[in-house]
């Protein structure tokens, strides 16, 4: 079970929030065509390695929080609010050859 | 006689009282400290349970976790429990259990026929046997299979106790407490960070009974004494999830006939701990020879376990088949105690050990092996041979055969966590390596045995955990015992040689599994059903992994294990519910006006969480159909009130909140003047119509968005969400305000005659409170807000005012009615109001419906984003063929319509569409309903047959417009 560290409301289980998925796909403008929303809406990297994604802390304070989470071990590294920068992990998680999550971006 | 195998001394259970318990109906006598089975065995029950394919006669194999046989149903009537372990069952004064899986008797089981028919019952016989014909399935395998193979039977009435669900956080959790887990637990205690250890036996520190008793009871009167120490006997950690959070199941009244007044059966805990110590020990594992199943046949531990802990001899005359030397020290302990040693087998050509058991009178049969057993329900001997002499065996007599192919730590929990395992070759099993979580291994877990070693690895694993020094902890005697096996794993010959006792697999089906191609570990587990019972495979998974080795011409190292999850042990369902059950599994929401229509004599239903009222009978009514159209009746021809409190209501306030929301709606409401309200749909961004509601705009910077009571939540999510992450830069506060207004909506030709005896401070004529006007104004001195709405499609009026205020506005309604003899209305009339008048709710709205699918294609702005517009846009959901709302009417106005229904052309039975909503009519004879159907526009006019083959229904009906009440909606502008 993932313990998210809330700023708002200090550490929370994850039953308190709602999964709402990668935080760093963009909304394109709304001229950008199908092509750029079908990847908006249905396109994901689904890395095996960290992962940026929104939580929203529905039982809290209600707001989208960016989380830093490693896909394999669930580890969270960072939470942020939604405007804040994270940084994701550079080194490697013990027993994930680097190789395996490269390619995240910074969010 | 009773309890003739029972010591005069020795063990922890209390021989000053004796208390009664029944198996299978007979009667027997125990003490308090015995489990069920140390009391079956002090009583000479050898036979308890018959296996679950093969119906061979089973005994008591263990004495713990990993007991593989002795399954009981336990209690009876509401109360029985199947496969409950024998070896774990507390005894306790009036104890019923039965055992299992046999017909008519356990002594005389006909099922055990299938020995006979074995052959047909190898590895993966249900893919094979029973495939064809297929029909035979049903009719003839299933029932065959659900007769002769099973474990025990669940009780069909509800379960009468309570379960209790518990979360906790700690700094040091020590799971087990052996000699490893207290002595972790007294360094990490000491320290004075807050330490839980949960052991599943009840009774801690089982291992020093009859060894160091005294460092046993020192160490439990500490901990007792340490304020920041939780101990939690009868606890089992059964899994181990993220972040070290774990979950245990402590069986509070298992060991009582019944629980005490509040007080729960069994507690489900959440443990929530910084650092773990996994002190749960290791379980001994079994050589598979041929019938070393036979009810007489043990693991050494345990024999010794039944011994020192419960002063049960459980046989007469011991024979011990081990490649270890630790297991003779089970046997010496026998010996001590009084059982009459048969001598040893042992596959090694020398040991200390063999030369100390030489010592004390014992044979030892060196370079040998057991090739068999003797006896039918009971062991009366084994075969012993020289390994590779063939043909030549010896029977040695023997009435309980103790077995020991070493030690497997307890990996399980460890492994959860992504603890990667090392092969050990002192061992010949896997030892856990480095932790990725702060987790610890201690003790015989860590592959660290004897008393005092184990509590050493135990004290520095509670110092590693909690920063406190270890050396301050005194650690107990012990004898010299070493692990250190030959890798020792099968006895070939004839006869069955089983790797997983529960579930009847031998080490042929192993082999057999490998031939056929399932080599993978994981494969031949499912293939052959190793290592799938409740006892997983604690004390048979490697054995059956290293048979599987052998076939593979590998080591069994390169094997590998399967993977373990949770549970390790079964959890009982209601646990899992714990308090979660009836009313309590989801919040139950009332409307402010809820009393009310109790008084009123409501008959109640369930929309979501909410309670809300279906209708009100009335003594003139027959039946509910009868509350319902007088309900409605009123609404279309007088004046009717229905309670819409749980609308979802969200204020929605900031300088860009009409930019905030035109982007997420498909209409406008930008330019909605001040006062006015505007029906709004809104999108997935994948272009299925999500909601709709009305939203009215307060002041220029303020607006109030009303959301199906349904997705009140979701739709703030949805708010919240493109607010927070897609634009935050815009200026809007959202708040939810479902439960702070109260609402009811006037519905009927004489609603504004009613509602203008009340209102004050607003002019609600035509002329200066028109169709969709907003305002504020007062009933009897209570604020409210007006808005001229409709759902049901007449003259309508919404009053909402704060919750605090809604029974005396209500009543207010009421009276200013009565003169036009206004009725309450409920749910179901609203939904016949609203299908009469082609509104959608969520039956129609189902998440697969665009704007166009549901004839609200006008909706959609002509300039500007607004989500979801671009991918509604997408050919699969603009094709003109995509089913389309319609009204539908039977052709016999007498004809009833179901909801669900399919639509055919008359005489085929190719579904073109579906009814979504049906009710009888008040506006228009018989029943009416709206539907989904393909090309519905064009069909407009034509006749079809609604179909219902679950009812046995076919009516003939016509397609029409869904608007069967005013269409021009002019009803509600007058």
């Amino acid at each position: 079970m993932i313990r998210i560290d809330c700023p708002s409301c200090g550490g929370r289980d994850e039953v308190e929030f709602a999964y709402r998925g990668d935080a760093t796909v963009v909304r394109p403008a709304g001229d950008a065509g199908e092509e750029a929303f079908h990847d908006f809406v249905y396109r994901r990297a689904n890395p095996r390695g960290w992962h940026v994604e929104w939580w929203y802390h529905q039982a809290g304070c209600r707001q989208f929080l960016k989380v830093v989470r490693h896909t394999m071990t669930h580890e969270v590294h960072a939470v942020a609010r939604a405007g804040d920068r994270v940084e994701v992990p550079a080194a490697e998680h013990t027993g994930v050859p680097a190789a395996e999550h490269k390619g995240v971006p910074a969010a | 006689m009773t309890q003739m195998f029972r010591m005069a001394s020795g063990g922890i259970v209390d021989r000053s009282r004796t208390i009664g318990f029944r198996f299978d109906g007979r009667a027997y006598q125990g003490h308090p400290g015995d489990t069920l089975a140390s009391a079956l065995l002090a009583n000479g029950v050898r036979l308890v349970g018959r296996s679950f394919k093969l119906h061979r006669p089973r005994g008591i194999f263990a004495a713990g976790a990993e007991e593989p046989n002795a399954l009981a149903e336990l209690r009876t009537g509401a109360r029985r429990e199947p496969n409950t372990r024998m070896t774990q069952i507390e005894l306790y004064d009036g104890l019923e259990a039965a055992s299992q899986n046999r017909w008519p008797s356990l002594r005389w089981d006909l099922l055990s026929l299938n020995g006979l028919i074995a052959p047909l019952l190898s590895a993966g016989f249900y893919y094979k046997t029973f495939m064809w014909p297929a029909s035979f399935w049903e009719k003839v395998y299933e029932p065959l299979i659900r007769r002769s193979a099973g474990l025990g039977r669940a009780s069909r009435e509800a379960d009468p106790d309570r379960y209790d669900t518990m979360q906790a956080h700690c700094d040091v959790l020590v799971i087990g407490g052996g000699v490893a887990g207290l002595a972790a637990a007294l360094v990490a205690g000491a320290s004075g960070v807050r330490v839980m250890l949960c052991e599943q036996d009840f009774v801690l520190g089982a291992g020093l009974i009859g060894e160091d008793e005294a460092w046993r009871s020192a160490a439990l009167e500490r901990l007792a004494g340490m304020a920041n120490v939780t101990l939690l006997a009868r606890t089992n950690v059964f899994g181990a999830y993220d972040a070290n959070v774990v979950g245990a199941l402590e069986r509070v009244a298992d060991h009582v006939a019944e629980p005490g007044a509040f007080v729960p059966r069994q507690r489900y805990w959440t443990i929530r701990a910084g650092r773990v110590v996994h002190a749960t020990g290791a379980y001994e594992r079994f050589i598979a020879f041929p019938d070393n199943d036979r009810p007489g046949v043990m693991l050494a531990g345990a024999a010794a376990t039944y011994v020192a802990r419960y002063g049960v001899h459980p046989g007469r005359r011991a024979l011990l088949f081990a490649n270890n030397d630790a297991a003779y020290q089970s046997l010496f302990t026998m010996q001590d105690a009084g059982v009459t040693v048969a001598g040893v087998v042992d596959p090694r050509a020398d040991s200390a050990a063999q030369a100390a058991a030489r010592a004390r009178g014992i044979t030892v049969w060196s370079a040998s092996q057991v090739v068999g057993t003797a006896g039918s329900l009971a062991l009366s001997g084994a075969r012993v041979a020289r390994i590779g002499s063939a043909g030549t065996d010896t029977l040695v007599a023997a009435d309980v055969l103790c077995v020991s192919g070493g030690i497997n730590p307890a990996v399980q929990l460890a492994t959860q966590s992504r603890t990667a395992v090392a092969w050990s070759e002192r061992l010949a099993s896997w030892v856990p390596g480095a932790a990725l979580l702060p987790q610890f291994s201690a003790g015989a877990a860590n592959g660290v045995t004897g008393l005092r070693e184990a509590a050493a690895d135990g004290a520095r694993a509670g110092a590693g955990a909690s920063g406190a020094p270890a050396d301050a902890l005194g650690l107990p005697e012990d004898r010299p015992s070493d692990v250190t096996v030959l890798p020792f794993w099968e006895v070939k010959g004839s006869g069955k040689a089983f790797v997983d006792i529960q579930d009847d697999v031998t080490a042929d089906d192993i082999r057999l599994a490998a031939r056929e191609g399932y080599k993978h570990i994981e494969h031949a587990k499912r293939y052959t059903t190793h290592t799938m019972g409740t006892d997983q495979g604690k004390s048979g998974g490697l054995v059956g992994a290293a048979v599987l080795a052998e076939a593979r011409g590998e080591r069994v190292q390169d094997v590998g294990m399967p993977t373990f999850r949770p549970f390790t042990s079964p959890v009982t369902w209601g646990a899992i519910a714990g308090t979660s059950i009836g009313k309590h599994f989801a919040p139950t929401r009332l409307s402010p006006l809820h009393e009310w229509h109790v008084k009123r004599g409501a008959v109640f239903m369930d929309a979501g969480q909410w309670v809300r009222p279906a209708y009100y009978p009335a003594p003139v009514d027959g039946d509910g159909w009868d509350s319902v159209l007088r309900e409605a009746r009123a609404a279309r021809r007088g004046v009717a009130v229905c309670d819409v409190s749980t609308l979802g209501k969200i204020d929605v306030q900031g300088r860009d909140a009409a930019v905030f929301l035109d982007r997420l709606y498909t209409n406008t409401f930008s330019n909605l003047p001040v006062g006015r309200a505007r029906y709004g749909l809104m999108l997935r961004e994948d272009g299925i119509v999500f909601d709709d509601g009305t939203t009215s705009r307060l002041a220029e910077d303020h607006f109030f968005v009303t959301t199906t009571t349904a997705n009140a939540g979701p739709v703030m999510q949805h708010m919240e969400f493109y607010l927070q992450t897609v634009w935050p830069d815009l200026d809007v506060t959202l708040a939810s305000v479902t439960d702070q207004w109260a609402a009811m909506s006037i519905a009927g030709p004489k609603a504004r005659a009613t509602i203008e005896r009340i209102i004050e401070g607003l002019d609600v004529s035509n002329e200066a409170f028109g169709f969709m006007a907003v305002a504020d104004a007062t009933v009897k001195g209570c604020p409210v807000r007006v808005f001229r709405i409709s759902f049901s499609g007449e003259l309508a009026y919404e009053i909402a005012t704060p919750a605090g205020h809604a029974q005396t506005v209500w009543n207010a309604v009421l009276e200013a009615g009565e003169a036009f003899k206004i009725e309450p209305y409920g749910v179901e009339a609203l939904g016949l109001l609203r299908i009469e008048k082609g509104h959608v709710t969520g039956a129609e709205l189902n998440g697969q419906t665009t704007a166009a699918d549901v004839g609200l294609e006008k909706m959609f702005k002509k300039r500007g984003d607004f989500v979801g517009k671009v991918l509604s846009q997408r050919p699969g959901l603009t094709d003109p063929s995509r089913p389309r709302l319609v009204g539908v009417r039977p052709v016999m106005r007498g004809d009833q319509l179901r909801a669900g229904m399919h639509l055919v052309e008359s005489g085929t039975t190719h579904s073109l569409g579906w009814m979504t909503a049906v009710t009888r009519a008040v506006e228009l004879e018989g029943w009416i309903g709206l539907a989904m159907l393909r090309d519905g526009v064009a069909r407009i006019g034509s006749r079809m047959q609604a179909a219902s083959p679950l009812h046995g229904a076919l009516v003939d009906v016509e397609i029409v417009s869904p608007h069967f009440v005013d269409p021009e909606n002019a009803r509600v502008r007058v």
